[in-house]
């Protein structure tokens, strides 16, 4: 079988050769300025003009600094026609690879727009006349290749069992893993020490830390407020619970019951996840304000004063619960889909009622789901900007405390670095609680021994409680969903409610000018941005996220903790953070990315990752790891095992990464408001734009038709991968369903 | 059959095996030849699993080498090594037809889909599956999907084949039928396998040779006939079929080969197995114990009878006497002997063997 598979083939490194050659000497090494896909570089001076020479030129034309990236570039050449097993081969893999990428990144981190960036530096060398702006397509073609020319060398010497793939797919993750999180990152955190002079102190950070703005217990024993520490952490707990409760009922309704609109069902509670987090808080406000129409009806019928207990604890909690109870939906309906119905059916027949089966076999096994819906809950709560901003009241919560640390008169980069640590630490703390509270317990159910058979139906009582909790949450839903696609359609809430299509027509009209369609609305700017970029985002993210957990489940390698841990942490970080972070981190070369679409692209990619991959671990650890390892006996290598048996097995998780991500990159806004530009604006920027200057009805129309593609959106992906089919007659009942949906439609 | 087999031959070489600080194999040597079967016998978590993953790949030994074929493999990749591997669990990918399951291995490997499509239909009629390639694994039985997994290891045409208890999530009845099967195919293909099982019977059943394996380490390694006759352990003897292990004494040794051994009252000659004259652990099997009413006549060892178990074909006693509990099977059922009776017990000296420890 070997020489077949191409195991023996000599220099498999060549490619990965070839492109940090074509980095090097063929493309523009530094940023383009009018943008690299734009193309007007070639036609402008290429390759002589040193704006977008490729590096071998510059390198000619004065950036000297650049020769030496020849060396790693020419050692590979003279082990062309070794073998991998001539130890070589390895050493010179290694030593080119790893000193060509690190002296490329040394040479962008010491010689920036002026010159030398470290006066030390200078002082040693002397001034330096050259200079050099942030690092292009070139320098990003070059470095991966010789990352994985330094990790195709690691595996010839005997990594991960020679795996080259596992290798470089480990050494490209914690590239862009340390680029992208832990650099912005470590830029805020360094923040925290500096004080207003501008020198490094502890004492700066101690004063900022120990605070009772922070820490303060007094609204247990008053009716002061607590400190934010204490707020924070207090919803989040509630959110966790709430959230992970009615994703359960839900995930139970649309699995193991016979109730006639659970497909509908499935459809609703994705409503909330395609929503701009402020559009529910301010749904809620125009419902239960103190001027909301649910409010104002109950006042005139009970005769009592209206209450402002919106503003609040109450108020946050109930838009958050609005706003994750579909994430937890999204995880534990594949948790709950996976338990093997085998199990179920031991059960039962071991004499155990419905109850017990449920509470015995079926709830333990989907623990790693249970568990992993509230992390997201917990984090997802802490981390939320847009209601606590829109609800909060007095409830001042460490999200928005870092926001107004940043943003208002204050301008405190210390204590919003400070904030941040003490956030990370409560998520970080939920992680590790999690992590201890599944143990190592085996949780596989999909195992290679195929089954059939059916789910346990669900014990009476708890069926009637999951169905009572379901269809009100449902109907609420569906209200506030109403007030948000209504409010488009009259002049002006709560003043004049006659119908009109002016605010559609203002945001995305079009006209059929002399030159063919003109986008005349004043939407479609942001509009097309926000899809493009977040269609870029999503295949992105969901390809990151299961790498990432196919590398966490499925691999042994030394320091998997650490790298789990820098995989998770973006998630941990709140995105005005993130935003911010992002914008110290990449604003100068040899990043110098604020103001494209890139950083867009990356900051959802690395924030949204998270998920794809506590997601993929989800349903990988539900795959019988012997599945793969047949695959390898059978002469595939691990890149074909994860393509051909363990992708299609994981089609549920790569739905729900693909659309989450993508959901997430058209709905975020706490990160995006410091990212946006003017070529590049976001729709949910541009929606709180309209919101502050007071033009509510655009404001909500445009809410409305971000929904609806969104929701097309996910029609669409959901048709394009497919259900997974491992019993026939769950691909049977799938299409059906799908059959009987389409009738629905036409009816 | 047109399955081009070149069985090849497995050596282990001081192959020890550790996770953190649990030793799992320690320093186990052995080498297995070409067109052998090959059982690795012994209870749970002694390690025969982690074997058989070495031989596959799956795992790499702490020290040692593996060597199959002739070839030293110690550092190759599961993938790169030319051995196919039937799991306890099937592990049939569920998404796939049975024809894709079986084709799969040829189909990394970069055949055409024609020659796939052939020899996909060679190996399911190799093992009496012929047109049942279009189904899913789920609609199989558990014997049938344990066939097609023996056709997806089988048409890659392996240099060795390992099972890993094979027969385990088969009910009783049918694990006889398949490991005749298995056995059948393979002598009639002159496959190298090497077969895990903790199942004694199973193992004496389907062998050339049987390496029983103990806490890490090989307690004893040889042919069916072997292991049952000449037990080198109280282990051994114990665990290959029953045995009654007895204390008594080597009076005197003799060539060829011979020890007169004394138990209790009875004097009898046995392949002395290397040991010198003094005490030493026999172990007699439990149809080697002859049974007779006791009567004053008669120079056997006295006992008496605490239970007698009737079971169509053969009665079960458990014996008390000088040399501690005993138990007996006995054949002869029109002579049974109720329970409480007085007994005069001798041995057939082909069911004893002396132990070395
Ligand atoms: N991946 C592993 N990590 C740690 N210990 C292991 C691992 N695999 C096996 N072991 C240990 O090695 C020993 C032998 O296991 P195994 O080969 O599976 O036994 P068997 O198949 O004979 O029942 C056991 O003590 C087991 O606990
Ligand atoms: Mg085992």
């Amino acid at each position: 079988m070997g020489a077949e598979g191409g195991k023996f083939v000599r220099a498999a490194f060549l490619p990965w050769l070839i492109l940090g050659w074509v980095g090097f000497a063929v493309l523009p090494w530094y940023l383009v300025e009018d943008g690299f896909w734009a193309f007007q570089w070639l036609i402008d001076g290429y390759p002589l003009d040193s704006d977008y020479a490729p590096a071998l030129v510059q390198a000619a034309l004065g950036n000297v600094w650049l020769f030496p990236l020849l060396l790693p570039l020419l050692a590979p050449l003279f082990i062309i026609r070794k073998t991998k097993t001539d130890p070589d081969y390895a050493r010179v893999l290694i030593i080119s690879g790893g000193f060509g990428f690190a002296y490329l990144l040394a040479q962008g981190f010491i010689v920036g727009i002026s010159g030398w960036e470290y006066t030390a530096l200078e002082n040693l060398f002397g001034p330096m006349n050259s200079r050099q702006y942030g690092m292009g397509y070139g320098a990003l073609l070059t470095a991966t290749g010789f990352l994985v020319l330094f990790t195709s060398g690691l595996a010839a010497a005997g990594s991960l069992r020679g795996d080259v793939f596992v290798t470089s797919a480990i050494g490209i993750v914690i590239a862009l893993v340390a680029t992208f999180v832990f650099l912005p990152v470590g830029k805020v955190l360094i923040s925290a020490f500096i004080s207003e002079s501008g020198t490094y102190a502890f004492a700066a950070f101690g004063e900022n830390f120990f605070t009772r703005k922070i820490w303060g217990l007094a609204c247990i024993t008053t009716t002061a407020s607590c400190g934010v520490a204490w707020n924070s952490l207090f919803l989040a707990l509630l959110t966790g619970v709430s959230t992970t409760l009615l994703g359960l009922a839900f995930a139970l309704v649309a699995t193991r019951t016979d109730f006639r609109w659970k497909k509908s069902l499935r459809t609703l509670t994705v409503l909330p996840i395609i929503t701009p987090p402020f559009v529910i808080g301010l749904a809620l406000i125009l419902l239960f304000g103190r001027a909301g129409t649910i409010t104002q009806f109950v006042s005139d019928l009970l005769g009592v004063e209206p209450g402002r207990w919106l503003y609040g604890l109450p108020g946050i909690w109930l838009a958050q619960t609005l706003s994750f109870t579909p994430i937890a939906f999204l995880v534990l309906i594949g948790v709950v889909e996976g338990v093997s119905p085998s199990m179920e059916e031991a059960s039962q027949t071991l004499g155990a009622s419905r109850w017990n089966t449920f509470k015995r076999v079926s709830l333990p096994l989907m623990r790693p789901g249970l568990a992993n819906a509230f992390l997201i809950g917990f984090i997802e709560s802490m981390a939320d900007f847009g209601n606590p901003m829109v609800l909060g009241g007095n409830y001042e919560v460490l999200s928005t405390e870092i926001f107004f640390a940043i943003v208002g008169a204050q301008n405190d980069q210390g204590r919003a670095a400070v904030l941040a640590i003490l956030l990370l630490c409560f998520t970080l703390s939920a992680f590790f609680a999690q992590r201890v509270w599944l143990g190592k317990k085996s949780y596989t159910t999909v195992a290679g021994k195929a089954e059939s058979g059916a789910h346990a139906g669900m014990n009476p009582l708890l069926r009637n409680i999951c169905l009572g909790v379901t269809l009100p949450w449902a109907a609420f839903t569906l209200a506030i969903y109403g007030m948000i696609l209504f409010g488009g359609f009259v002049i002006s809430w709560g003043r004049d409610h006659s119908l009109t299509l002016q605010h559609y027509s203002n945001a995305f009209s079009v006209d059929w000018a002399e030159h063919g369609l003109h986008w005349e609305g004043t939407a479609w700017d942001s509009f097309w941005t926000t899809i493009t970029i977040s269609a870029i985002a999503a295949p992105l993210t969901a390809a990151l996220g299961l790498l990432t957990s196919f590398l966490l489940v499925r691999q042994k390698f030394r320091g998997k903790n650490l790298f789990e841990f820098g995989t998770m942490l973006s998630f941990a970080i709140p995105g005005t953070v993130i935003g911010v972070s992002y914008i110290l981190a990449f604003n100068v070369p040899p990043f110098e990315l604020t103001g494209t679409g890139v950083i867009l692209v990356l900051c959802f990619v690395f924030r949204n990752m998270p998920v794809g991959v506590r997601g993929g671990i989800a349903a990988m650890t539900q795959l019988d790891k012997s599945l793969d390892e047949a695959s390898l006996t059978l002469g595939a290598n691990s890149l074909t095992t994860l393509r051909r048996v363990i992708l299609p097995l994981l089609r549920p998780a790569i739905v729900a990464a693909l659309v989450y991500s993508f959901v997430r990159a058209i709905t975020s806004v706490s990160a995006v408001i410091f990212l946006v530009s003017a070529d590049h604006n976001m729709a949910t920027s541009y929606i709180i734009g309209l919101v502050e200057n007071g033009q509510y009805g655009i404001a909500i129309a445009y809410s409305s038709v971000l929904i609806i593609v969104m929701l097309l959106a996910i029609f669409l992906v959901q048709r394009a991968v497919g259900e997974r089919k491992l019993r026939r007659d769950n691909r049977l009942e799938a299409t059906s369903a799908k059959s009987k949906s389409l009738k629905e439609k036409q009816a | 059959m047109s399955l081009h087999l070149r069985p090849g031959s497995v050596v282990f070489e001081n192959i020890t095996k550790k996770y953190g600080v649990v030793t799992a194999i320690d320093d186990v040597s052995f080498s297995i030849e070409p067109g052998h079967l090959v059982t690795l016998l012994g209870p749970s978590g002694c390690g025969k699993t982690t074997t058989l993953r070495m031989i596959a790949g799956l795992e790499h030994p702490t020290n040692g080498r593996v060597i199959i074929g002739g070839k030293d493999v110690t550092s190759l990749p599961a993938t790169d090594r030319d051995v196919s591997m039937v799991f306890q669990s099937y592990a049939l990918f569920p998404h796939m037809t049975v024809a894709e399951n079986v084709g799969y291995g040829l189909s990394v490997s970069g055949l055409g889909k024609q020659e796939t499509g052939e020899r996909v239909e060679e190996g399911l009629e190799l093992v009496g599956l012929a047109g049942y390639g279009q189904r899913l694994p789920s609609e199989l039985s558990g014997g049938q999907q344990q066939r097609v997994a023996v056709a997806r290891a089988l048409v890659l045409e392996p240099e060795v084949l390992l099972l890993d208890e094979p027969l385990s999530n088969l009910d009783a009845k049918l694990r006889r039928k398949v490991r005749e099967e298995i056995r059948d195919l393979q002598q009639k293909l002159g496959l190298t396998a090497v077969y895990v099982t903790h199942d004694q019977e199973e193992a004496l059943a389907v062998s050339d040779r049987i390496i029983v394996m103990n806490r890490s380490v090989i307690a004893q390694e040889g042919t069916p006939r072997e292991l049952y006759e000449k037990p080198a352990s109280s282990f051994i003897a114990d665990f290959i079929g029953d045995a009654n292990l007895v204390e008594g004494e080597i009076v005197a040794t003799h060539s060829p080969n011979e020890a007169t051994v004394r138990i209790a009252s009875l004097q009898c000659n046995l392949p002395d197995r290397g040991l010198a004259a003094g005490p030493v652990k026999i172990a007699i099997r439990p149809d080697c114990v002859l049974l007779e009413k006791a009567s004053p006549e008669l120079k056997g060892i006295k006992g008496n009878i605490i239970h007698a178990t009737y079971l169509g074909n053969q009665i079960h006693y458990t014996i008390d006497s000088a040399l501690g509990e005993l138990f007996v099977v006995d054949y002869r059922i029109d002579r049974a002997i109720t329970a409480g009776s007085d007994i005069s017990m001798t041995f057939a000296s082909r069911g004893m063997a002396l132990l070395a420890s």
